[in-house]
């Protein structure tokens, strides 16, 4: 009987930037993040009735309360429920993913103890599952938009586009909090003071105009969630294609910030298995 | 030690280990949350003690050897484990090794409950690195081995603990290892699931698998290994053929 992958040779002393090597494992290890994805998605839809629904039921109940609590003070933005539901659903996206991957860096620690796995895999398929979850959410979302009347346009095609930056941007954050959470847990506690204080920085609940008015709307210049919200706002409410400044605008925001993510966390992966 | 002289891994090696150093750094106090670490550099603090779990080591083992490794507690054999099977990357020096290594999991580490039997298969045996090709090729072996017959489509926290281990012991050995890693007892469920288990491992051996066994038993390493290396805090105290090195070792038990 011949020996299998006898040709698979690990060498420490010819190793690759930490990056590289960090994505060609992760290549290699993609059954394992489509495994990982499937299992977040099927447990949690497996353990409630209402699993689906949920995803559906929370944004919508806080667009009602947001509608409800605002629409009086803010009586110049048109169709409002429409924009908070659209700016809900990418925060809640942004901040319930990248809460999530702490936790499941945390979970995935014991095993990082035990057996070799690409360091990122955790985070990756965290991310890409709460994708399916955002895709899931246009559900109630084109509710809404047939009920208050917004036309969709064709720019809507576009959106997957929208979601790589999304994802780049999620993953980004992702990364530089889990590196982090690994030697300090506290930050999990932490990151929702932050993610509250971020939210009413950015136009999620507030009309924009609001924003634009701060310090010549630099406010909203420096704040990287402002290209991922307005990007989605342009494709989904006001319907048209956007220039090409916003699109690029958006793109290196979002990759900027994986990249950095990206190698912050491999230049440390090595030490998460020292770590007791 | 003619370990030393080695420099370079030959064809017929198996594994490799120049020079390997693990070195843990502690705090002096133990900081665990970012507050405190944020205060304390203020402070000035901060200081580490480090400890070298392994020092220098120097090891070949060739392609089908039956290699030993003793020692105490806190001697450095899982952390010597953790090097080769790729967890822990040295801190200084270089290991080596060909071909696909016997995982160290836990039985059944990953597996989740909600989850069917079937489904577990997939999400545990990708964590250890396999193809959804090599398992749907597997499948079948691996549903039979572990005797657990129509469970396989109910959700796993229907299973027994004695279920639970036999499917995780049945995927963690549906490959032929090019490296075999025994690490202490190996062997789970009633008795006639564990001549299974060891019937599987010896025909692992039988295949041409190279075998490290850590064990506190000096009579099972005298018996199966041709070769013994004993450790002691960190360092390699002694390396050459089992018996002389069971000999040593169990002289020195005796005298404490």
């Amino acid at each position: 009987m011949t020996l299998k992958n006898s040709a698979r040779i690990y060498d420490s002393a010819k190793r690759k930037p930490p990056a590289i090597e960090e994505l060609l494992a992760l290549i290699r290890y993609r059954d394992l993040i489509y495994q990982l994805v499937r299992r977040d998605i099927v447990t949690r839809y497996k353990r409630s009735v209402l699993g689906i629904a949920w995803t559906m039921l929370n944004p919508l109940g806080t667009m009602v309360i947001m509608v409800v609590v605002f629409s009086q003070v803010f009586k110049t933005a048109q169709n409002y429920p429409a924009y908070v539901l659209t700016g809900i659903i990418v925060w809640t996206t942004f901040s319930q993913s990248t809460s999530m991957s702490m936790s499941a860096m945390v979970w995935g620690s014991q095993l990082f103890h035990q057996i070799y796995l690409p360091r990122t895999s955790f985070v990756v398929s965290t991310i890409l599952a709460s994708m399916v979850n955002f895709v899931l959410s246009f559900i109630p979302m084109g509710l809404i938009f047939l009920i208050t009347k917004v036309p969709l346009s064709p720019s809507v095609l576009l959106l997957p586009v929208f979601m790589v930056f999304l994802f780049s941007f999620s993953l980004g954050i992702a990364l530089l909090l889990s590196t982090v959470a690994v030697f300090f847990p506290d930050v999990v506690e932490f990151w929702p003071v932050v993610l509250t204080a971020w939210m009413y920085l950015s136009p999620v609940i507030m009309p924009l105009e609001f924003y634009r008015k701060i310090l010549n709307g630099l406010l909203l210049y420096i704040n990287p969630f402002y290209y991922i919200v307005n990007l989605f706002r342009i494709l989904v409410l006001d319907g048209f294609v956007p220039h090409l400044q916003t699109w690029a605008a958006t793109a290196f925001v979002s990759f900027v910030i994986l990249i950095i993510g990206w190698v912050f966390f491999c230049s440390k992966a090595d030490k998460f298995a020292y770590h007791v | 030690m003619s370990e030393s002289m080695i420099n370079h891994p030959h064809i017929d090696t198996s594994i490799f280990l120049e020079d390997i150093s693990i070195r843990y750094r502690l705090p002096t106090e133990r900081i665990g949350t970012f507050k405190e670490y944020v205060i304390k550099i203020f402070q000035g603090r901060i200081k580490h003690n480090s400890f070298l779990a392994l020092k220098q080591i120097n090891l070949e083992v060739k392609q089908g050897e039956i290699l030993g490794i003793l020692g105490r507690n806190g001697a450095g054999k899982s952390t010597l484990l953790k090097v080769i099977s790729k967890v822990l990357v040295p801190t200084k020096g270089r290991v080596w090794t060909k071909g696909y290594l016997s995982p160290l999991l836990q039985l059944g580490a990953g597996f989740h409950v909600e989850l069917t039997g079937r489904e577990n298969i997939y999400l545990n045996a990708t964590l250890l690195g396999h193809s959804r090709d090599e398992i749907d090729e597997k499948l079948d072996e691996i549903i039979a081995f572990a005797e657990i017959g129509d469970f396989i489509e109910a959700a796993l926290r229907t299973y027994s603990s004695g279920m639970k281990a036999r499917l995780g012991f049945s995927v963690a050995s549906a490959w032929q290892p090019d490296i075999l890693i025994l690490d202490e007892v190996f062997a789970v469920g009633d008795i006639a699931f564990q001549e299974k288990c060891f019937d599987r491992m010896a025909q692992f051996r039988k295949n041409g698998a190279t075998v490290l066994i850590v064990s506190h038993s000096i009579d099972q390493i005298r018996d199966l290994c041709q070769r013994a290396m004993w450790l002691d805090h960190g360092e390699i105290k002694e390396l050459g053929a089992a018996d002389q090195v069971c000999d040593t070792y169990q002289a020195a038990l005796e005298i404490k």
